[in-house]
């Protein structure tokens, strides 16, 4: 209804109808450059290693073939890698579902001027990145015994505000009625939060894990600072040893990177809507 | 509210003694249950922010190397950071890049939010949908599929150009066209998100706005710029704040990208923390340019937030 209302509004101003040609064209041109630079990766990840600086360049594979792809598999131990950053992608993920929503919701449904303060450090974390202090986290992080661990890449990535942010938000839009309805009754503080108020957040959890989980897969900052023995590389870090070789193997490069992506995208296809639909009004990047 | 809730207060006001038990070990239970749903934060927040914090300012005011204990040598660190002219290099570098990037992750996501929304394009699902690609890929392939791309000698980029006798361009070799070759890689790899904010913002927009300045005869640019783009201003100042900070700590799609080459020419504030203080071993040093550049972020921060408190006014 309220598009033709739009239409009959818009559209006879000049006395003409608007044509969607140039707007449909620009789009299609965008959209091709952005497609791309990855459609090209992907391709060339086909290509033997003879025809990937044979000139001229074609776009498709005149032989197509994974050998790139048995390459990368067989001289770097990329199942390892696989499960090391599956371990650490999935436990962090529920973690910080976990610690996010309780912690969010603390601050929307109590008041005390200690949590405003911690409100407040919450924030400034998104200000003040680890990467900034990555000297310092170092030196935490060993004294703590967490060096070259999985743990040590976990732990420190539970907290983030984005999290914490959006579950915050997502409480307080929830009346505090039913927490009131849920004292009379006489149940606690924390039951009422895991039988009533958790499962009411679940749309935010599944977004929330979503974003963790992409965030924890692609991250490099934590496993470059934790990390040292190659049987406890992430894809990243097996990746940028990779590229950071003196003589780059393009062939191995190439179908190792479009491996690391497979995860993602098969989240994406099945998360799409939810993923595309995400509520973010809070700045969700980390 | 206030209402629905003063009303079993005072019902329950004729019978005080078993209310009132009850109320204050409610209030007890209000203390504490907030305390134990922010304890695991709180403590990793200490752990991993507090701790860090406070010991890279001691750190940056000692001759740590990373093992032993650290001697507090002043401001030492702070002098020879100061003196250095890769740091100098580097400062500049990133600002830069932050001004560059800032502009290039506004324009380019909300030119396309516009298109995704506007009436007068087709096949906007899809469009949207390749558009967001990006976002799934990690810096580290951003930066390989860049690389891959703009390589001097092999990249698709040079060779497409050779066809028209142009270059070869040197994107590797050339201190400013490899900046240029990180703000577009950059810049595909962050559209997506912030494309999304925008297209949010933009169906936020009351329709009656838009007709009540159509009817008026304000259309097209005119109209975008009266009308639509005061009401982004939100969700304008939260995208000038996030692209800020996350351009000014790039740094895993340069190293993959180039690794901030030529030579040092592109090593930006926290390339150049993480080689002065892992490549060089030097924490105190390191931490010195940290606190530095904690400094500018904080400041940033501020003067963000005063943009936006005025906004609200």
């Amino acid at each position: 209804m309220s598009s033709t209302q739009t239409e009959t509004a818009t559209v006879p101003v000049r006395g003409k109808k608007a044509s969607v040609v140039p707007g449909t064209v620009l789009l299609w041109v965008l959209v091709a450059i952005y497609a791309f630079p990855l459609l090209w990766f992907i391709l060339s990840s086909f290509k033997p290693g003879s025809e990937l600086f044979s000139l001229p360049l074609s776009i498709l594979p005149e032989t197509w073939t994974i050998s790139g792809y048995q390459d990368a598999w067989s001289r770097f131990n990329f199942a390892r890698y696989f499960m090391n950053t599956g371990i650490v992608a999935v436990v962090t993920t529920a973690l910080t579902v976990l610690v996010s929503s309780m912690t969010g919701y603390a601050l929307a449904k109590y008041k005390a001027w200690w949590l405003n303060v911690f409100f407040m450090c919450v924030l400034a974390t998104t200000m003040l990145p680890t990467e900034v202090i990555m000297p310092s986290t170092f030196v935490v992080i060993r004294d703590l015994g967490l060096y070259d661990s999985l743990p040590g890449i976990i732990i420190p990535s539970i907290v983030t505000a984005t999290g914490v942010f959006m579950f915050r938000q997502y409480f307080k839009t929830v009346p505090d009625e039913l927490l009131e309805a849920a004292r009379i009754d006489g149940v606690g503080e924390i039951r009422t939060f895991f039988s009533i108020m958790l499962p009411l957040a679940k749309p935010m959890a599944v977004t929330l894990a979503i974003f963790s989980f992409q965030w924890r897969w692609n991250d490099y900052i934590w496993p470059l600072l934790v990390l040292n023995d190659p049987n406890q590389y992430t894809l990243q870090i097996a990746l940028r040893s990779i590229v950071g070789a003196d003589n780059i193997d393009w062939s191995v490069l190439l179908a190792a990177s479009v491996i690391s992506l497979v995860p993602m995208i098969v989240l994406f296809l099945i998360f799409q809507r939810q993923i595309m639909s995400a509520d973010m009004n809070s700045g969700l990047k980390d | 509210m206030t209402a629905s809730t003063a009303e079993p207060v005072e019902q329950a006001a004729p019978v005080p003694q078993h209310p009132r038990r009850r109320r204050s070990s409610i209030r007890r239970g209000q203390t504490i249950a907030p305390l134990i749903f922010i304890a695991a934060a709180v403590v990793l927040f200490a752990l991993f922010f507090i701790w860090p914090g406070v010991f890279g300012f001691i750190y940056s005011l000692s001759d740590y190397r990373g093992f032993g204990t650290p001697d507090i040598i002043g401001f030492d660190n702070y002098t020879r950071l100061f003196g250095d002219p890769e740091f100098y290099s580097a400062l500049g570098r990133t600002f830069l890049f932050v001004g560059f990037s800032v502009p290039l992750h506004y324009i380019i996501p909300l030119g396309l939010a516009v298109l995704l929304t506007t009436k007068l394009a087709r096949g906007q699902a899809v469009a949207r949908a390749v558009f967001f690609l990006p976002w799934l890929i990690s810096p580290i392939v951003n930066g390989v599929i860049w690389r891959w791309l703009f390589g001097e000698n092999f990249g698709f980029f040079n060779y497409f150009l050779s066809i028209f006798g142009i270059g070869p361009v040197q994107w590797q070799t050339n201190g400013e066209l490899a900046l240029v070759v990180v703000l577009i890689a950059g810049t595909w790899g962050g559209t997506a998100f912030t494309m999304l904010l925008f297209i949010a913002a933009l169906r936020n927009v009351p329709q009656s706005y838009l007709e009540a300045a159509a009817i008026d005869g304000a259309m097209g640019w005119k109209r975008f710029r009266r009308i639509t783009l005061p009401l982004l201003a939100p969700t304008t100042f939260l995208v000038v704040l996030v692209t800020t900070i996350g351009a000014m700590k790039e740094f895993a799609m340069i190293q993959a990208l180039n690794g901030g080459g030529p030579g040092t020419e592109n090593v930006l504030m926290v390339q150049y923390i993480y080689r002065t203080g892992f490549e060089r071993g030097d924490i105190g040093y390191a931490s010195a340019a940290s606190m530095v550049l904690m400094v500018i972020l904080i400041v940033i921060a501020l003067i963000q937030m005063r943009f936006d408190r005025k906004d609200v006014q």
